[in-house]
């Protein structure tokens, strides 16, 4: 069955910008334009007064199948992620057992089918078990379905095996993504170090030892010229560095996360264990440097790092708590806030959120061209909502903005042609 | 005046009378600890229970002390006996205890904050005996207590506290109340000891110990815990004790009355020479004794009963 999306204000980043119908065929989108005449058979969802975009696509979220399904899996993250817009998410692999094998890709691809909610695209691990060592077999990994390689969570901190990973990526042009962090200088740290660390008497991780990684990473990527992908990026270091090494010509790109947009390390007082997440809040000037990157194309695209937990984890003292947030169903407006404040133009918003990156990882996604695969979402950019984590289609509740009025919705998603995802009953 | 606080989590945010009124409280009480029949009724039918999770035996004693004199029903828990072990999260064991009717709870634990959410999920009256690096504010009421008993007042006092500052909770507690009182605080240790931004709380940072404790009127020295060496803060205990042992000399840069404070136990010829801890500048005795009569105040305060 064909749809037509009829009326909308249509952004695809870089291509169109205008009012213009979208008419879907065949898992495909097969025009876009005013007035569109349509074949018999064809849903028409009015879009009048509403963005239609590409769908989003999330180069980093955390599924936690296989191993930790209680916290998600690819079922209710698939739901969270077309709930929140995002018709395409890149797994991490850091599951049990990691994702640095054939079998488990496969079993990935093979959930995320059965889910039949959004394109789950699998990152496999750089080195086996993500133990830092011994590379995974990458060129399997590919075949089999991974779209880029990171050990995430646990960066690979021997240079010589980075560097390897680098040129052996290079061979299958697969992105290599670093979770830049120094596991020595970060040992035992659970917010940013700085006044707040000193006076809540926590351990910190200082700016530097993302800084010395970042740096470390570009360096490698410059000697290899594979490419290279900086995952969640929080200080004003980094966004300094990225942009030197793009200036020189080195094939970097970078995301930076909501979280890391909209709050500071201030959240942390109390205690608050939804303030906990890896890279830390940072400081007001880095969250101005991270903008300031956002802004001037430094960092590409905005990424969730969308990390489940179950409650009970949670509710341990701070410094037991795991890392992370979920973020899947709150990154839209999140990112929109950014539009309101003017570091962002609208395009350029919704640019992080899809066609960039696509291309940081080579991916046939985030645009409404004709003929590529109809992922599409539908925004109310103006519904004023509260932030309600018991309404989340994630398994988990671990967000900081319960309770946070914020703008911008998600009405319909729309993935190969088929709609997942509706927030009310569309009159059709 | 009383405190309307529930909970002692931390000096912090206290005010200049809440400090005094501990401060004074706890006179009516060290006069009791002077009486042969050392108890009073002032807590009876009240539950205490000491949540200890990590090794302690003095802090441990000296709350079970106190509120025994107070005629309080005490118990002791520790982890090991408790189902912690089985994995139950610590609001989970506070709140079995808070079922139990304990009406104040102190709290000895690991990590930072774990007194303020323990705080946050029970109904009790929590009473933070050292959480983390974070703090201890019992034992900076029971340091004040014992300058004031030597006839020092705040405003204007220099204090010198020497050691591992990032890493001691002691000393955050005494860097909060002693500011608010009016003191000139002197942070003494090697950098690798100085947490991030110190100085930004309005204390002074020095590397030279000589320099540090040039004309101050207390002397208050941190245990130096000996296995981190290995975490490269400092390179031996020989060094250490060389450029940040308190010795007689040193003791004679300082005002002639001044006196030397340790929260115990101490490490003899590391952080401070056995004579300077038996010489008549040293309270660190008179801390300890102090330190039960304290307690009783605070227990009485946060107990309610006297409002």
């Amino acid at each position: 069955m064909s749809i037509l999306i009829k009326g909308g204000r249509v952004i695809d980043p870089g291509r169109f910008v205008g009012i213009a119908d979208v008419l879907i065929d065949g898992g495909k989108i097969s025009a876009v334009g005013p007035q569109l005449s349509v074949p018999v058979d064809t849903r028409t969802i009015q879009a009048e007064g509403k963005l239609v975009l590409p769908g989003f696509v999330d180069l980093h979220v955390h599924f936690r199948e296989p191993g930790f399904e209680y916290k998600e899996t690819i079922q209710s993250g698939s739901a969270a992620a077309v709930a929140g817009g995002f018709t395409t998410v890149c797994c991490m692999p850091n599951t049990s057992p990691v994702n640095d094998n054939q079998a488990v890709t496969e079993f990935i691809l093979e959930r995320a089918r059965l889910a039949g909610l959004a394109n789950v695209l699998p990152i496999g691990a750089i080195t086996k078990g993500s133990e830092g060592k011994e590379l995974a077999e990458i060129g399997d990994l590919r075949r089999s379905g991974c779209v880029a390689i990171s050990d995430d969570g646990k960066p690979v901190m021997n240079s010589l095996v980075m560097r390897r990973a680098m040129e052996y990526a290079s061979a299958f042009d697969l992105t290599v993504v670093d979770h830049c962090e120094d596991l020595h200088l970060a040992e035992g740290g659970c917010m940013n170090e700085g006044l707040i660390s000193t006076e809540l008497g926590l351990p910190g991780i200082p700016a530097a030892a993302e800084d010395v990684m970042v740096a470390r990473n570009l360096s490698l990527s410059e000697l290899t010229g594979a490419r290279l992908h900086l995952a969640h990026i929080s200080t004003a270091g980094s966004a300094r560095m990225v942009r030197e090494a793009k200036a020189r010509g080195i094939l970097v790109t970078a995301e930076a996360c909501p979280h890391h947009f909209t709050l500071t390390e201030e959240l942390v007082r109390g205690y608050n264990t939804h303030a906990k997440m890896n890279p830390p809040l940072r400081t007001w000037t880095d969250v101005q440097a991270i903008k300031e990157g956002l802004r001037d194309g430094t960092i590409d695209v905005i990424a969730t790092d969308h990390a489940p937990h179950a409650t009970q984890e949670k509710q341990q003292d701070f410094t037991e708590a795991p890392f992370g947030i979920v973020g899947l169903e709150t990154a839209l407006s999140l990112t929109l806030g950014l539009v309101d404040e003017g570091v962002l133009s609208l395009e350029q918003a919704i640019q992080k959120l899809t066609s960039a990156p696509a291309v940081a990882f080579g991916l046939k996604k985030g645009t409404l061209a004709v003929g590529a695969d109809a992922d599409v979402v539908i925004v109310d950019q103006h519904e004023q909502w509260v932030v309600d984590p018991t309404r989340f289609r994630s398994k988990s509740r671990n967000t900081p903005f319960a309770g946070w009025k914020v703008k911008g919705r998600v009405r319909t998603t729309i993935v190969g042609g088929r709609v997942v995802f509706e927030a009310t009953p569309v009159e059709q | 005046m009383s405190v309307k606080r529930k909970d002692l989590l931390s000096l912090a945010p206290l005010s200049v009378d809440e400090i005094t009124l501990m401060l004074e409280t706890a006179d009516s009480f060290k006069e009791v600890t002077g009486r042969e029949i050392k108890k009073v009724p002032a807590l009876r039918g009240k539950t205490v229970v000491n949540l200890f999770f990590e090794p302690s035996t003095r802090t441990r004693t000296s709350f079970e002390l106190a509120a025994k004199r107070l005629s309080a029903d005490v118990i002791n828990f520790s982890p090991s006996f408790s189902s912690v072990v089985k994995g139950e999260t610590l609001l989970d064991t506070a709140r079995n205890i808070e079922a139990m009717q304990a009406d104040i709870i102190v709290l000895r634990h690991s990590s930072a904050g774990a007194a303020e959410t323990l705080a946050q999920g029970v109904k009790s009256s929590v009473i933070n005996a050292g959480d983390g690096w974070h703090e201890h504010p019992t034992q900076a009421l029971l340091d004040l207590y014992t300058i004031r008993q030597r006839g020092m007042g705040f405003r204007g006092l220099r204090v010198a506290i020497v050691g591992d500052v990032s890493h001691s909770r002691v000393a955050r507690s005494n860097i909060y109340a002693l500011i608010k009182l009016g003191a000139e605080v002197r942070l003494v240790g090697p950098p690798t000891m100085m947490p991030r931004n110190i100085e930004k709380l309005g204390a002074k940072v020095y590397s030279n110990m000589d320099e540090g404790l040039r004309d101050v009127n207390v002397i208050m020295m941190l245990r130096l815990q000996l296995e981190r060496q290995g975490r490269a803060q400092f390179p031996s205990i020989r060094e250490y004790s060389r450029l940040y042992g308190l010795t007689a000399e040193r003791v004679r840069l300082a005002d002639s009355a001044a006196i030397v404070m340790h929260p115990g136990p101490i490490n003899r010829g590391v952080e401070i020479a056995p004579d300077v801890a038996d010489s008549l500048s040293s309270v660190i005795l008179d801390q300890v004794a102090n330190g039960v009569a304290v307690r009783m105040g605070i227990l009485y305060l946060m107990s309610g009963a006297n409002s």
